[in-house]
């Protein structure tokens, strides 16, 4: 027997624990790319000013599942909805309240932070924007870098003023695609403490995506592991160290990535 | 469509020009390097030839300009495109409430921009440097620049969708896309001086009956308004096709996946 994945134990689950509102969901969303499955009738809810961690190995198909939420890749089947609505058909009313960092994307190189930002404050119509972008700042602790040229950032820099990007339209949702990539411990540490700050303080829902195993035991509530495409088991990262009877995260995450599922029996039945 | 979005996505473009001044010389230099070859060669022409060979030559230089606005127009949608790849901010873009016409117009916009600067620069400098006065073309003037930038804006869309179809590989095409057509919307010469049978290609474009209305305006002071009327019913065409083309293709790249990788390569 493996960790309990059947989609109506999932269901089960998600409904009695949480009652707070539905900002993102996916229902059997599938994508295949030449005929191979990235995503397989993967669902999901994410609830207003909850962290979602999303794990898996490379390729598990963690970034199709944000693009496909972003409306940069359409899915093979199944339905997206984000604050209740169906995605495609409100897509820009959807990404007005809704923001996106990666490690992957950058702000144009040739131009200061500041204008960066100006650019996307005024696009998000964000009102007072030199107010807000200065107290994003300082709240990054970025500020000295205003007048940088962004492309000769570091990783760590560039990171931040993405993430002040990220926050400038007070966004309700956050897709977060390996913020933490590539960041020194003490910079991972202190992006962590400050993404977990402003989510609790807006009340901001986030889907979280980290190799980062730390990252994901202080950021997340809750956590969805997925290998190849699929669902292999979700919940906090406590219950799933636990369930698994391994040592920590890591352990799980290793055990998952080289069978696809978890060998142990899990310790009990959780709760439904 | 919001203007705060589009005045945005102009801003964007515009603080680059402020942080690098070397693509204000472009729009400059190139023109300039042209009109002076092709002003020596009139005036070369014109010294040792009768007349009305001479002010026939003076077409040249008015048609070097108009097809500036034509180019400029061409590559403020396609370098503006291009802009946001080459920096990986086309994913942030993507990701913000954007509509497509609203990115487009912004590029239309820089476009215009471009127009408005190499126009200047060339007017001026072809006046003071060979007598030749581009407004002898009056308020013609108006029609033709209009014209040949929406001609322009259909082209860049079309440049931009073959980058966004065929990648990176597609950018030197691109920029290559005006040079294509350039030899049958007959610039820098009637269409009756083109072989006959490349004649009624030279009608598809909407840039030709421009052309030609130049240099009958130039000559006589005044112009055939059909010759107007169907320069702006090719350009509605062309915009509407090059649109519609622009928008399958995204929505293509969307179907397989690849706007993110291209976004992030
Ligand atoms: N545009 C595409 N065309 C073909 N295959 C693709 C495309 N995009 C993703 N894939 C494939 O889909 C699978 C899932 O990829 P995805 O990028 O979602 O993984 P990931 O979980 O984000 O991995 P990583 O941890 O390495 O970021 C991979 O096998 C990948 O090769
Ligand atoms: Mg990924």
């Amino acid at each position: 027997m493996t960790f309990p994945s059947s989609p109506a134990k999932i269901a089960a689950r998600m409904s009695t624990t949480d009652t707070r509102e539905i900002i993102l969901e996916a229902r059997e969303l599938t994508r295949e790319f030449e005929g191979v499955k990235a995503l397989d009738r993967f669902s999901f809810k994410l609830h207003r000013g909850e962290v979602l961690g999303l794990l898996g190995a490379n390729g598990a198909g963690k970034t199709t599942a944000m693009n496909c939420l972003l409306g940069l890749t359409l899915p093979t089947s199944g339905d997206l909805f984000a604050f209740g609505l169906p995605l495609q058909a409100n897509r820009i009313q959807i990404l007005q309240r809704s923001n996106f960092s990666s490690a992957y994307t950058a702000l144009p190189g040739n131009l200061l932070v500041w204008q960066n930002l100006l650019v996307f404050a005024r696009i998000y119509g964000v009102p007072n924007p030199k107010k807000k972008i200065a107290e994003l700042m300082e709240l990054l602790e970025i500020s000295h870098l205003d007048k940088r040229v962004t492309g000769q950032l570091s990783a760590g820099e560039s990171t931040r003023v993405n993430l002040c990007k990220a926050f400038l339209n007070d966004p309700e949702l956050l897709m977060l695609d390996e913020p933490t990539a590539s960041l020194d411990p003490d910079i991972a540490d202190k992006v962590r403490k400050v993404v977990r700050k402003v989510q609790r303080e807006r009340d901001i829902g986030i889907l979280y995506t980290s190799h980062n195993m730390r990252d994901i035991e202080e950021v997340c509530d809750r956590v969805i592991f997925l290998h190849k495409g699929k669902i292999v088991c979700e919940g906090t990262p406590s219950d799933i160290v636990a369930q698994s009877s391994s040592d920590n995260l890591e352990d799980v995450f290793i055990k998952i990535a080289r069978d696809g599922e978890i060998l142990d029996e899990p310790k009990k039945d959780p709760a439904p | 469509m919001s203007i705060r979005i589009i005045s945005a996505l102009v801003l964007r473009y515009l603080f680059l020009y402020t942080r690098t001044p070397m693509r204000l010389v472009e729009l400059v230099f190139w023109p300039l390097v042209d009109l002076v070859v092709w002003g020596n060669v009139t005036v070369f022409i014109q010294k040792n030839s009768n007349t009305e060979f001479g002010s026939f030559i003076l077409f040249f230089l008015g048609a070097m300009i108009l097809w500036d606005v034509l180019f400029r127009a061409q590559q403020g949608v396609a370098i503006s495109f291009l802009e946001d790849v080459w920096t990986r901010n086309l994913l942030n873009v993507f990701v913000a409430p954007v509509r497509t016409v609203e990115y487009l117009s912004a590029t239309f916009f820089v476009g215009f921009l471009r127009i408005l600067i190499t126009c200047v620069v060339m007017g001026f400098v072809s006046w003071i440097g060979y007598s030749f006065n581009i407004f002898q073309l009056h308020w013609w003037l108006v029609p033709f620049f209009l014209n040949l930038m929406v001609f322009g804006w259909s082209l860049g869309m079309i440049s931009t969708a073959l980058i966004l179809r065929w990648g990176q590989a597609a950018e030197s095409l691109a920029w290559a896309v005006p040079f294509f057509i350039q030899p049958v919307v007959a610039v820098f010469y009637r269409v009756e001086d083109m072989p006959a049978w490349s004649q009624p290609f030279a009608w598809l474009f909407p840039a030709t009956p421009i052309f030609e209305g130049m240099r009958e305006v130039m000559k006589t002071g005044t112009m055939n308004w059909s010759h107007l009327w169907l320069a702006a019913g090719l350009n509605v065409i062309y915009l509407t096709l090059a649109g519609w083309l622009f928008v399958w293709v995204l929505n293509m790249t969307r179907k397989r996946g690849l706007l993110t990788k291209f976004a992030t390569q």
